[in-house]
């Protein structure tokens, strides 16, 4: 087949050469030079050659440069999403060039001659995902022709085969054994489960079998650790004061007790009694859709997920950020809402870490890569990325947290859940290749130095564009009413989405009717495979032909491979192979719970107390401000389309040159309609070290501070969980967990606020070559979703105005433990941990939202990681505006007035008109009036008329926005 | 009389139901139409008093912004389309539909000449989201800046918005024939967020009624979309919206 090698070079910029290589049998020089006119390259800032490659003839390329350089070319490898390469293919076929078979792309890097290829080559590609050539200009050039010849090369067909495993005859060590070489993740119990289940059948499993319950059953699917029974233990101790305002955590104090699943002792309960308290239709689903569903006006709803892509995030950065973006907009798809805002919460290893170990790529080149990833797939779907955090951490070097959330908006009542019996099964949008296999059992793998070399096929690629087009006819599918049952395809594929939906009915599938990317798919890697971009709809018979038209009206692909039946079987087959053929009830309900062991042993340090007046608090504070987790994470934001869909109100970043942090976005869902929806986050893992109960505490608060430091409704405001965590075969992990949760029931009932959707990460551990295991922090995300009542009363953190008032809500308690005043290295990490008082922390934001309605508050911005200096500072940046505040009245010790984390604080400034009112809005709670707005720029606190911190608002700016300069946020090519 | 706007829609076009809401807003009918469907005749552009080609990534933009819609527009729409700008109608290309506007030489025109101005990598190589202030250049041709006295308030998002120029020539020409028809006010990046030169932000053909611009002016079109609307006085709208309305009541007077 005729092959052309094309180079492009830009004129007067250093940076790498784009390669393309054009291959069909009936490719003519004449439709290459069209090509090359036409798509391939812009003459205004280009140049271009193309030749043939031809194994006799050596290469000739103007652009290659006579010095001695070491060239790496690099590609993606067959099979993996070249968006570059199929965007020349539709190009050909848009300008009529039929004869184009395969394109692929390349970039193509110029080093120093004496460069180690090897290691060059580690640093520009990604060897799971790409695939690279090194070479000298002037050698023989044999070896390019060949590598050129094999990424076109067509995939070697194979004859389908489905294969028998022996289980039945399989003792307890080759169960395990089965277990492992399959990736199955499945423990000797849930082995056993299965053995037993075809022993009655009669017979032993298919490949696609084993596989099909594997994925079903795993921890990503199943969330086995959440459903488990659990022994939790721990020595008893003293019950808190208020046993009544902290259930959970009074009933684990006593010693010893059995909870019967996390997520329904804790989570879903919590909602209930939440529920139980209200008589709206508020939270229309809660744990049962893809994710939850709120009322939104009369005559809307939004939907809320979050997800996580932490292990493919580690492997290959950009892509697994980028397809856990995709896969996030998918859930909210899958509840047929129109996607109108994204949030990203990112964990890293410290910038400055040393070389990370064998198999770990360095924080820095994950944060940009997954920064990368974030970018390139929500600005290309369109759908704004309008909040978030990031945190650094040394806990996240080998394992990176990736928290990716949707919102999404539908007219109300519009999603359908009602398949039925002969409802056809249509899989929709990209093509299903070998990529993303097992990336269910995966995420619940430990990482390992080898694990990239091993399970790679879980690491994807996304392809943003498929999704869009994929988004626009689902919405006019949904609007039409053209299908009975819509899901989306992630973790386990074909295999989950179709076990789910027919779960309660069966489904036959006719796997040979499957778009693929390429020949060459064993049936089980059909029905497994996580390929992006795919939906499952359920299609009544009579709405089929309307549904393809509209796909195809669109370009979309939507193909029928099968339909639902009545007799509770999951049939799966391949022409005449039977693939699987599972009873549904057994796939669903045949796992035996887990039984966990948890054994809590309180953190040494919380007895300690450290070392405060050593404490420089100019110093502590400008050390503060450059912690990457605190500084301004401005550049960031800048690379995020924050503002596609003209709803974003209250934009990430406000105040007079638009570089204050916001305390929380709100979007204006619908133009005509004031209601506003606030996202705000609490993560808090430095508590977690020390007790994730009272991390859990704090995430909560923390999510509701942001939200009601701009305006959200306290009492309209939903909250969702996300674990990630390490093993919780771990007794200790477990406990953690248990805590967390227990944390996480006491919160909401406390505050009135219903979990709506949550997921967990497990297995967030890293053992290196020397088999020693490292642990991520126990982190938890509580993303919070506000109602704003209208959006014209919604507050921005920047000061505004010389002469308002300052005052701080909330009392400050001595709590260092987990604080940044540690993790600066300043003092000790010890002491008390930050609490949440659940007496005085509703009853707080509740005043202060009314004060917000009512217009008294000019700026409001909630105390976090730093305590009050940090806010202090933030606020005077963002409003170029000094302060002048008086910390006598806040404690006795004023490096804890400063620096203390105690949650449920605001800091406030009001005008001095509005004093008075201001006092008596929030009288009764503990107000303490600091001092006020001034014009010179320079942030004063003083205590005891002792002068604490005196430094420039410029300085404070100068730290605070150089703290993350060594993220690289520029467009890396490929 | 109703006054219909297509709304160019394609695959990866995402601002499409922002620039509908800014043309209703200054009075018109949009109607967001997929390419496909005048590609194959179903709908005629002809039909329409106005065309927008609106933001996002056509196709991914993975052969550089803007170049398969492009493809599409000349190889496709060809004829339709040229008769549809000389006939004076007005054609606005925002961000994406800029790029797909230059890509397919209809900016700064005349078609069918040897390309010889782009839209390239921004100075940063970086994507830019920010506020910018944009100033209607006086002795521009393009009808929908005219009358625009005060600077402009509206967003860029983009990664691809810097003009280039084959030569020295080109942008002297530009600016001597008045095609260039908004610059960024302030000196140097960010306010020029893409390095621009001559901070050039929009260009027009030489008829004026086709208009080009990388900023997003129907982000701007409601009071509360302004970045410091909580620390500002009131407004009563977005300064973007300033140019939709020009270009309708333009449309409306031919």
């Amino acid at each position: 087949m005729p092959l052309y090698l094309v180079t492009v070079a830009s004129r007067g910029i250093d940076g790498p050469q784009h390669l393309y290589l054009l291959a069909g049998a009936e490719l003519t020089p004449a439709a290459v030079t069209s090509l090359v006119e036409h798509l391939l390259h812009d003459p205004v800032v280009q140049q271009v050659h193309w030749q043939e490659v031809n194994p006799d003839q050596p290469l000739t390329d103007p652009f290659l440069p006579k010095t001695d350089l070491l060239v790496v070319e690099v590609a993606y490898r067959p099979g993996v999403t070249d968006s570059e390469g199929e965007s020349v293919v539709e190009g050909a076929r848009r300008l009529g060039v039929r004869s184009l078979e395969h394109a692929r792309s390349l970039r193509r890097y110029f080093l120093p001659a004496t460069a180690d290829p090897v290691q060059a080559a580690a640093e520009l590609a990604i060897d799971i995902v790409q695939t690279t050539i090194a070479y000298h200009p002037g050698e023989q050039t044999t070896t390019r022709a060949a590598f050129y010849t094999m990424l076109v090369a067509e995939p070697t067909p194979t004859t389908p085969v489905v294969t028998t495993i022996p289980l039945r005859s399989a003792d307890d060590a080759e169960l395990i054994a089965i277990s492992q070489r399959g990736v199955l993740a499945l423990d000797l119990a849930e082995m056993r489960a299965i053995q037993a289940y075809f022993v009655a059948q009669g017979r032993d499993p298919t490949d696609g079998e084993l596989e099909t319950i594997a994925q079903t059953w795993s921890e990503h699917c199943s969330h086995k650790t959440f459903k488990a029974r659990v022994r939790y233990t721990q020595t008893p101790e003293e019950p808190p004061a208020q046993p009544d305002l902290y259930p959970m955590l009074t009933q684990l104090a006593g010693g010893e007790c059995t909870i019967d699943s996390l997520i329904r002792t804790y989570l879903m309960r919590a909602t209930e009694q939440v529920l139980t308290r209200r008589d709206d239709r508020w939270v229309l689903s809660a744990f049962v859709d893809n994710a939850g569903i709120l009322a939104f006006g009369s005559e809307h709803e939004v939907s809320y997920k979050v997800e996580t892509h932490n292990h493919p995030s580690a492997l290959e950065p950009f892509g697994g950020a980028n397809t856990g973006v995709g896969g996030v907009i998918r859930d909210v798809l899958g509840v047929s809402a129109q996607p109108i805002a994204n949030i990203d919460v990112l964990c890293f290893g410290m910038p400055d870490a040393p070389p990370p170990p064998p198999g770990v790529l360095h924080p820095r080149r994950i944060a940009s890569g997954v920064v990368a990833g974030i970018r390139d797939y929500g600005n290309k779907l369109g759908i704004p990325t309008v909040g978030g955090a990031v945190l650094f951490d040394p806990g996240y070097t080998a394992n990176p947290l990736v928290y990716c959330g949707t919102v999404g908006l539908a007219p109300r009542g519009l999603h359908p859940r009602n398949v039925r019996p002969g409802d056809i099964i249509v899989v929709m949008g990209g093509r299903t290749g070998r990529d993303g296999i097992h990336g269910a059992t995966f995420s619940s793998i430990e990482l390992t130095h080898t694990t990239a070399s091993e399970v790679g096929s879980a690491v994807q690629i996304g392809d943003p564009i498929t999704e869009k087009k994929m988004l626009d006819v689902l919405l006019q599918a949904r609007d039409a009413g053209l299908y009975s049952a819509i899901t989306d395809c992630g973790a386990g594929g074909l295999s989950s989405a179709i076990g789910e939906m027919g779960a309660a009915l069966g489904a036959e599938v006719h796997l040979q009717h499957v778009p693929c990317k390429y020949a060459g798919l064993q049936p089980w890697e059909i029905w497994l495979s996580e390929a992006q971009e795919r939906m499952v709809l359920a299609v009544p018979p009579d709405r089929l032909i309307a549904l393809l038209t509209l796909c195809t009206a669109e370009e979309v692909e939507a193909t029928p491979i099968g339909r639902f039946t009545s007799d509770g079987r999951l049939r799966v087959f391949y022409r005449d192979l039977k693939v699987v053929d599972l009873d549904m009830q057994f796939l669903h309900d045949g796992r035996p719970q887990r039984v966990l062991t948890a054994v809590w042993q309180p953190s040494p340090a919380l007895s300690r107390s450290p070392h405060l007046t050593t404490v420089a608090p100019d110093q502590a504070l400008l050390r503060l401000l450059a912690h990457p987790s605190i500084a301004s994470k401005e550049r960031i934001i800048r690379t995020y389309d924050h503002e596609v869909g003209g709803r974003t109100v209250i934009k990430p970043l406000v105040g007079v040159h638009l570089a204050g942090p916001s305390d929380a976005a709100v979007i204006q869902p619908l133009p005509g309609e004031p209601t506003g929806l606030v996202l705000g986050f609490g993560i808090c893992p430095r508590y977690g070290l020390h007790d994730p109960y009272w991390m859990a505490l704090a995430a909560i608060d923390e999510a509701l501070r942001n939200v009601v430091a701009v305006g959200g409704d306290p009492d309209q405001t939903a909250i969702l969980d996300n674990f990630c965590w390490g093993d919780p075969k771990q007794p200790d992990r477990m406990a953690g967990l248990v805590r967390a949760a227990a944390g996480c029931y006491d919160g909401a009932v406390a505050f009135g606020t219903p979990f709506i959707s949550g997921k967990d990460s497990l297995n967030n551990e890293y053992r290196d070559a020397d088999g020693r295991r490292v642990a991520i922090p126990p982190t938890l995300l509580i993303s919070a979703l506000a109602q704003v009542p209208d959006v014209r009363q919604c507050v921005t953190m920047d000061l505004k105005q010389a002469g308002d008032v300052v005052y701080l809500l909330g009392n400050t308690r001595s709590e260092f433990a987990g604080s940044h005043l540690a993790a600066i290295g300043m003092i000790e990490d010890g002491g008390a941990l930050p609490k949440v008082d659940l007496a005085t922390a509703p009853a707080t934001f509740r005043a202060l939202h009314r004060a917000i309605r009512a217009g008294l508050v000019r700026s409001c911005h909630d105390l976090s990681e730093g305590g009050l200096a940090v806010a202090a500072a933030e606020m005077a940046i963002a409003g170029e505006l000094g302060l002048h505040l008086v910390l006598d009245e806040i404690h006795s010790d004023f490096i804890t007035a400063l620096f203390s984390e105690t949650p449920s604080r605001f800091l406030i400034a009001v005008d001095p008109a509005h004093t008075a009112v201001f006092e008596d809005t929030l009288s009764g709670l503990p107000l303490f009036r600091l001092g006020v707005v001034t014009v010179n720029p320079t942030l004063h606190i003083t205590w005891q008329q002792q002068t604490l911190i005196d430094v420039p608002v410029a300085t404070l700016r100068r730290v605070w926005q150089q703290g993350l300069e060594v993220i690289n946020v520029k467009d890396t090519d490929l | 009389m109703e006054l219909k706007v297509l709304i160019l829609r394609a695959p990866g076009i995402n601002r499409d139901a922002d620039a509908a809401l800014a043309c209703e807003l200054a009075g018109a009918y949009p109607e967001r139409i997929h390419v496909n469907r005048l590609i194959e005749g179903s709908i005629r552009l002809t039909d329409y008093a106005m065309l927008v080609i609106p933001g996002g990534f056509s196709y991914g933009d993975h052969l550089g912004a803007g170049r398969l819609l492009a493809v599409d527009l000349i190889h496709r729409l060809g004829d339709e389309l040229e008769r549809f700008v000389a006939d004076g109608r007005p054609v606005i290309g925002i961000c994406n539909g800029f790029q797909v506007l230059v890509k397919a030489g209809l900016l700064p025109g005349p078609l069918r000449q040897p390309p010889r101005v782009t839209l390239t990598t921004n100075e940063s190589h970086q994507f830019e989201c920010r506020w910018v202030q944009l100033e209607a250049v006086a002795n521009s041709r393009c009808l929908f800046t005219r009358g625009i006295e005060h600077p402009l308030e509206v967003p860029v998002a983009h990664g691809e918005g810097r003009i280039a120029v084959r030569d020295e020539a080109t942008l002297i020409e530009l600016e001597s024939n008045g095609l260039v028809a908004l610059r960024y006010l302030g000196d140097g990046y960010p306010a020029n967020p893409n390095g621009s030169p001559h901070a050039i932000a929009g260009l027009c053909n030489a008829q004026g009624n086709v208009l080009g611009l990388m900023p997003h002016p129907e982000n701007a079109v409601l009071p509360h979309q302004h970045p410091r609307w909580t620390r500002e006085p009131t407004r009563h709208e977005g300064d973007g919206l300033q140019i939709f309305r020009n270009a309708v009541r333009y449309a409306a007077s031919l």
